[in-house]
């Protein structure tokens, strides 16, 4: 059992009750709502004539039906509309503070709770949503829930849940020039495996983690679910108060001297016991993409699609399908594969240095004809920010379409939709069967740097080589 | 008319019974995935089984005039298979259900069940099949369910039916439902509020 770890730390403070059957009840200091999840669990809630018993700890958003081209109100999709209407009139209803459409703060829930300064460390955070983890970058025990934990949570600021064990992941050296989080996370997962953290929360320490910006670390923390782990943290460092100081809901003067010392409290002790712990070289690490269909079927630039036989027999049928579905040979090499669409946006890789390094690639070249390239910003605010810089016009001129904040292409619930047989290069996060929106569309995952370079040479590049010329 | 759902301590049920033949029966034909994109579980009700229901048009157990009404459902071997979906008993809840008698049960199935005070009871095949025709020669038929005495009866009948224990005391003492569960501890829980560094200036 762990002991001396942030995990344990956090997990402590939270701690309401001993429930029978092993579970822990657990208090809840942030909660997220947006309006794909929340409906039910509020509809359960009135069923039940309950109160929301802490209105001021729940903030809403809404991300991942909105419309990216056109945001005027209605929507032309009625089942969105009606999606967003309902989280409107419960947030109001129950005195909860709604980030809307237009109120420059909206966004996808884990790109915008961060940059408000919502989430901080020792908080515990549980949203409706699996990518929950991202919020672990700060420090913060952050989960996803499923719908009438949202209603618990609603009802009483707190959940049923087992504790987790702790399995630290601690990377050595630096990432190279144009390796990025993104490779780095998706590394680890096809190392570990997509199952291989089920039961356990990752903490991800070592100087390669503490050289990352906050947005790295988020980008890591939010995959961190991809590979099995409920819960990615990274112990909160000066990267950490650097990003937090003034933001809308950081703590302020003499509150936030106080605030660094607790938070400083927090980080895992040198001699805390982990349940696991395994340790890698992040400077070997080359760009990685994903070839199959789950986060965890990841090569290097460099490497071949593997040819089924040759993996580990757990390995093989996943594999197998994976070739069928993905129609890409083994032993083909991965650089060079034909895409048809580029996504650059998500909770994943959405934010603003994410689109500030794929534009550096995208700078004085042109998409390839025939390729459909999109930037979703993961907010209101990044998308502000980047125009700022003119970083849209960067993308514009290259032939990008630029476009409003939302999930977007990520999961396809509004309409931005891969058709048929497409083959997306996407910087978001899943690439299961049917993910981007079409039965059959297939995606290929990879860091923002990387999509844009697959929208300059129409197939899937080695970032470095646009980086030298 | 508001249907009133299942709380407090769950003893007795008393109403008429249907049946769905069929072993493995998932939750995808309980409720097709379709039906997942939407704000309230309220309409489930009328979506229940819907793929079936119109291939059978009219004739599915949930369509006919004679079982509208019906409160308890007798089921086969490994009912609710399949996705975790909470839709499935949600939608089972919602068309009227307040009780499964079966084989026995997916165990996701069973547990989303129980958070909303429905019982999943088992008996033997024979058990079942003996129900079961019982059930269709007479649908207008009262059963009266009691927890207590683990057992489903008419005036001339009486079947024995099985619950594991754990299940049992929670349905019994009507600390079934999750979230009560949790709001009973609302004083530890007001303590953590008054306690945690962030929700206190970070004074500590
Ligand atoms: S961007 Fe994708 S993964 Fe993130 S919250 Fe939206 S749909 Fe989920």
């Amino acid at each position: 059992m762990s002991s001396g770890t942030l995990y344990d730390k956090v997990w402590n403070f939270h701690q309401v009750k001993e429930l029978p059957g092993g579970s822990t009840q657990l208090f809840v200091g942030l909660h997220l709502i947006h309006e794909v999840t929340s409906p039910q669990a509020f509809s359960a809630l009135n069923e039940k004539n309950l109160e929301v018993k802490f209105p001021n700890l729940t903030v809403a958003t809404v991300d991942h039906i909105v419309p990216t081209l056109n945001q005027q109100r209605p929507f032309s999709d009625p089942l969105a509309e009606e999606m967003l209407s309902t989280l409107e009139k419960n947030c109001k209803t129950h005195g909860i503070k709604f980030h809307g459409i237009g109120s420059n703060s909206q966004g996808v829930v884990h790109v915008m709770a961060p940059e408000l300064g919502l989430t901080q460390p020792g908080m515990t955070v549980a949203c409706g949503d699996s990518h929950t983890s991202t919020h672990g970058a700060f420090g913060a025990i952050a989960f996803g829930i499923g719908t009438s934990q949202v209603r618990d949570v609603l009802a009483s600021q707190s959940l049923a849940m087992k504790k987790l064990k702790v399995r630290r992941i601690w990377v050595d050296g630096s990432l190279q020039k144009g390796v990025y989080a993104k490779d780095l996370i998706l590394h680890i997962i096809r190392l570990l495996g997509v199952k291989g953290g089920v039961g356990f929360a990752y903490e991800f320490a070592g100087p390669a983690i503490e050289k990352l910006s906050m947005e790295g670390r988020m980008t890591i923390c939010n995959m961190a679910i991809e590979g099995g782990a409920r819960c990615g943290y990274i112990n909160p460092d000066e990267t950490t108060f650097e990003y937090l100081k003034g933001k809308e809901y950081s703590p302020k003067g003499q509150e936030w001297d106080n605030a660094i010392n607790w938070w400083k409290s927090l980080v895992s002790n040198s001699k805390a016991k982990y349940d696991d712990e395994i340790q890698l070289d992040g400077s070997s690490i080359e760009p990685t993409v994903t070839w199959g269909i789950t986060p965890g079927q990841g090569i290097s630039i460099k490497e071949k699609i593997p040819n089924p036989e040759e993996l580990p027999k757990n390995e093989q049928q996943i594999a197998k399908d994976a070739c069928k579905y993905m129609n890409l040979k083994a032993d083909q090499p991965i650089e060079g594969t034909s895409i048809d669409v580029c996504f650059i946006g998500s909770c994943t890789n959405g934010r603003l240095s994410d689109l500030q390094e794929a534009s550096k690639i995208v700078k004085g070249r042109k998409v390839s004809a025939g390729i459909k390239a999109f930037v979703v910003p993961g907010s209101q605010k990044v998308a502000k920010e980047a125009k700022q810089k003119g970083i849209d016009k960067i993308f514009l001129t290259a032939g990008f379409e630029w476009r409003e904040p939302g999930c977007s292409m990520c999961l396809a619930m509004n309409p931005d939709k891969l058709e048929g047989r497409q083959i997306s290069a996407s910087s978001s996060n899943r690439n299961f069967k049917g993910r981007q929106g079409s039965a059959n569309g297939r995606t290929l995952l990879m860091s923002p740097a990387m999509v844009a370079a697959a929208a300059i040479n129409g197939k899937v590049t080695d970032v470095r080589k646009l980086l030298q010329e | 008319m508001k249907q009133e759902f299942p709380k407090g301590e769950i003893n007795t049920i008393s109403g008429p019974s249907l049946v769905i033949k069929g072993d493995d029966i998932d939750t995808d034909r309980i409720i097709p995935a379709r039906f997942l994109k939407c704000v309230s579980f309220s309409a489930l009700g009328e979506q229940v089984f819907a793929d079936d229901r119109k291939e059978l048009q009219g004739n599915h157990p949930f369509d006919l005039e004679q079982h509208k009404g019906s409160n308890i459902l007798v089921v086969n071997d490994n009912f609710g298979c399949g996705s975790s979906r909470e839709h499935a008993p949600q939608a089972l809840m919602r068309w009227g259900i307040r009780l499964i008698i079966g084989e026995s049960f997916a165990e996701i199935f069973f547990g989303n069940c129980l958070a909303l005070g429905i019982p999943c009871m088992t008996a033997s095949k024979q058990e079942i099949t003996k129900l079961q025709n019982l059930v269709r020669e007479n649908p207008n038929q009262i059963w009266d369910f009691n927890l207590k005495e683990l057992s489903i009866s008419n005036q001339k009948e009486s079947f024995s039916l099985d619950l594991e224990g754990g299940a049992y005391k929670m349905l019994f003492s009507g600390k079934w439902d999750a979230t009560s569960q949790l709001l009973d501890a609302e004083e530890k829980i007001n303590n953590i509020v008054k306690n945690l560094p962030y929700l206190n200036n970070f004074k500590y």
